[in-house]
């Protein structure tokens, strides 16, 4: 017993020394699938594991970071993905254009929600976020005028880069959900470790502390808010483009329990969690297939099992990883740290 | 003029009157504490200092500037930081990211600067750490920087909470109970490091019921009861005053 818990400690460190060069090897196998020309369903699985991430690392920075949860996230990926279809299907804006304001009008509404709610916590926030989720669903569903209403958007155009046409087919798609995942795995990394991420961090931890620190927690809530809202509007304009038809019901309150289960399955807090959990959540309909009657019934039963045996996600315990100190910070002590536990 | 300087401070909660006319006044370099039996208003005067309730009337002056009914982060940045009666560290996060936390009013970069990791980030967050890790080493948590606060022996918890008070910036420290549920030794060991804070020039006002410590390092002693302050004075005139006796013990033939 002892002995293999010192193969699976020194396991970990050798990751822990060479994580630089895992992480680089990861990167270059998924890209290289963009050179194997596989099939359109498959790309399009892969495509909405790498949309699912980003949308898990958008709640992660409300509900892992900051301790806050929200319901109604597939809110801001639909205000994403209509900014950017309207963008491009009547103005003829170019999809990256259409990107960015999406990803910024996404960020407002994430803005005016934060605002809302910042001084509201545990089910009365859950509830506000599924009102949130509800009202943007009707808005799209009645202003016909610019939504189209239930009919939908139609006929997206494929995103173009250099004259170079992204299709699911050519895997080009894929290739853009997968550099928006690498930039928000980037991201979210980023802010873990700064003092946002770290704020963040405390408000979870103990609210009223953080305050009596000198925190401006409210401000920190709406920020958390904000960046969550962009980041899950990232994800929104992606799928638009591949999908190249959507309308209100493609983003229901099931999405939004789907964000969730893979951020709480993942593990919330941890990065690495949210790939997990979305490659599992989102593959494992696609693998059960045949039996499509009981799918639901298996996940169910996943989710039981987890919050029974390990109610802090598959990734999510405390990292036993000793702290990482900024280059250049004189620690005279040796061997600092050590096992944090 | 005091650093402190808290002028017929009253606090009512609806009907209740928890703080009835209280003045103190606390010295640059001074240990200050104020003992009082369960529901005397210590804790609410507290509260009331670091901006948690409005008060009802009086003044609060530190350092020349009014702070009473100011935001707890506007009171942080005059200069005033707290510990808790019951630990309130950031139980999941590491011993020296509690610290940083203290310091993150001083830390200036802009979100820019964090996505694109700047230099302007890169120094800020150098020196944020360094300044926490020097703050570690003085009062002697720096070989548990990496830990989580979580798995600290309850002493260095204590501890930990007045490094991420310290690490605010401010040279005024008020310790909400920073003995309660400690053991002997661990008394003893807190009574020398306070000491030795004072060495180093921080101001502390106190709240303790350990009476051993509060006679052992206290310059001058408030008496808090039923909202009231019954008596003031240094600490061998306030373990012989009459009245605090009545408050701890009852008064001689109260029992009928």
């Amino acid at each position: 017993m002892k002995k293999s818990n010192t193969i699976y400690v020194k396991l970990k460190e050798f990751y822990w020394k060479n994580e630089k060069h895992f992480i680089s090897a990861l990167i270059a196998i998924l890209v290289s699938l963009y050179f194997l020309n596989l099939n359109q369903y498959f790309y399009r699985v892969l495509t909405m594991i790498c949309l699912y991430s980003i949308l898990a690392l958008s709640l992660n920075i409300v509900l892992g970071y900051t301790g806050r949860l929200s319901l109604g996230h597939a809110a801001f990926y639909s205000i994403g993905a209509y900014v950017s279809a309207i963008m491009q299907v009547r103005y003829n804006i170019d999809f990256f254009i259409a990107l960015i304001l999406g990803v910024i009008i996404a960020g407002f509404f994430g803005f005016l929600l934060g605002l809302t709610t910042m001084r509201l916590s545990g089910s009365y926030l859950a509830i506000t976020t599924i009102g949130f989720l509800e009202v943007i669903r009707m808005v799209l569903l009645s202003w016909e005028s610019v939504t189209n209403g239930a009919f939908g958007i139609q006929n997206i155009p494929r995103p173009k880069f250099f004259g170079y046409e992204l299709t699911t087919a050519n895997g080009g798609i894929y290739l853009l959900a997968l550099v928006a995942l690498i930039a928000s795995v980037y991201f979210s990394a980023a802010l873990n470790d700064s003092k946002l991420g770290r704020n963040l961090r405390a408000i979870k931890n103990d609210d009223f502390a953080t305050t009596m620190m000198g925190v401006n927690t409210n401000r920190y809530k709406v920020i958390a808010f904000t960046i969550s809202g962009a980041m899950a509007g990232l994800a929104g304009t992606i799928f638009a483009s591949m999908n190249r038809y959507i309308d209100p019901n493609t983003f229901n309150f099931d999405t939004s329990m789907l964000i969730v289960c893979i951020c709480i399955l993942g593990g919330m807090g941890s990065i690495k969690g949210q790939l997990l959990g979305a490659l599992l959540l989102v593959s494992f309909p696609e693998i059960l297939r045949s039996f499509a009657l009981y799918r639901f019934v298996v996940y169910g039963l996943i989710l039981l099992v987890m919050m029974r045996f390990r109610p802090q996600g598959l990734l999510g315990s405390l990292s036993t990883r000793p702290y990482k100190f900024p280059r250049g910070v004189k620690v005279k002590e040796e061997g600092i740290g050590g096992e944090p536990l | 003029m005091s650093l402190l300087e808290i002028k017929n401070l009253t606090k009512n909660f609806k009907g209740l009157v928890a703080l009835d006319n209280v003045s103190i006044h606390v010295e640059e370099g001074e240990i200050v504490s104020i003992i009082g039996p369960n529901g005397a208003g210590k804790t609410t005067l507290f509260n009331l200092l670091t901006g948690v309730y409005p008060v009802t009337q009086g003044e609060i002056v530190f350092r020349g500037q009014r702070i009473e009914n100011k935001s707890p982060q506007k009171i942080v940045q005059t200069g005033i930081a707290r510990t808790f009666q019951n630990i309130r560290l950031f139980k999941e996060m590491r011993v020296i990211e509690n610290v940083l936390v203290g310091d993150s009013n001083n830390i200036n970069y802009s979100f820019i600067d964090l996505v694109f990791k700047t230099k302007r980030y890169r120094n800020a967050e150098r020196e944020s750490t360094q300044k926490a890790m020097d703050i570690l080493e003085s009062i002697g948590l720096a070989q548990y920087a990496s830990y989580y606060a979580q798995n600290l022996p309850y002493g260095l918890q204590r501890r930990l909470e007045i490094a991420r008070a310290i690490a605010t910036g401010t040279s005024f420290l008020i310790l909400d109970e920073p003995a309660a549920g400690m053991n002997p030794q661990e008394t003893e060991d807190l009574m020398n490091f306070i000491k030795d804070l004072k060495g180093k020039g921080y101001t502390i006002l106190l709240i303790e019921h350990d009476m051993n410590v509060v006679m052992n390092i206290s310059d001058r002693i408030y008496v808090l009861d039923y909202g009231k302050l019954i008596a003031t004075g240094l600490p061998h005139e306030i373990a012989t005053h009459p009245k605090v006796i009545e408050a701890y013990l009852g008064q001689e033939g109260d029992e009928e």
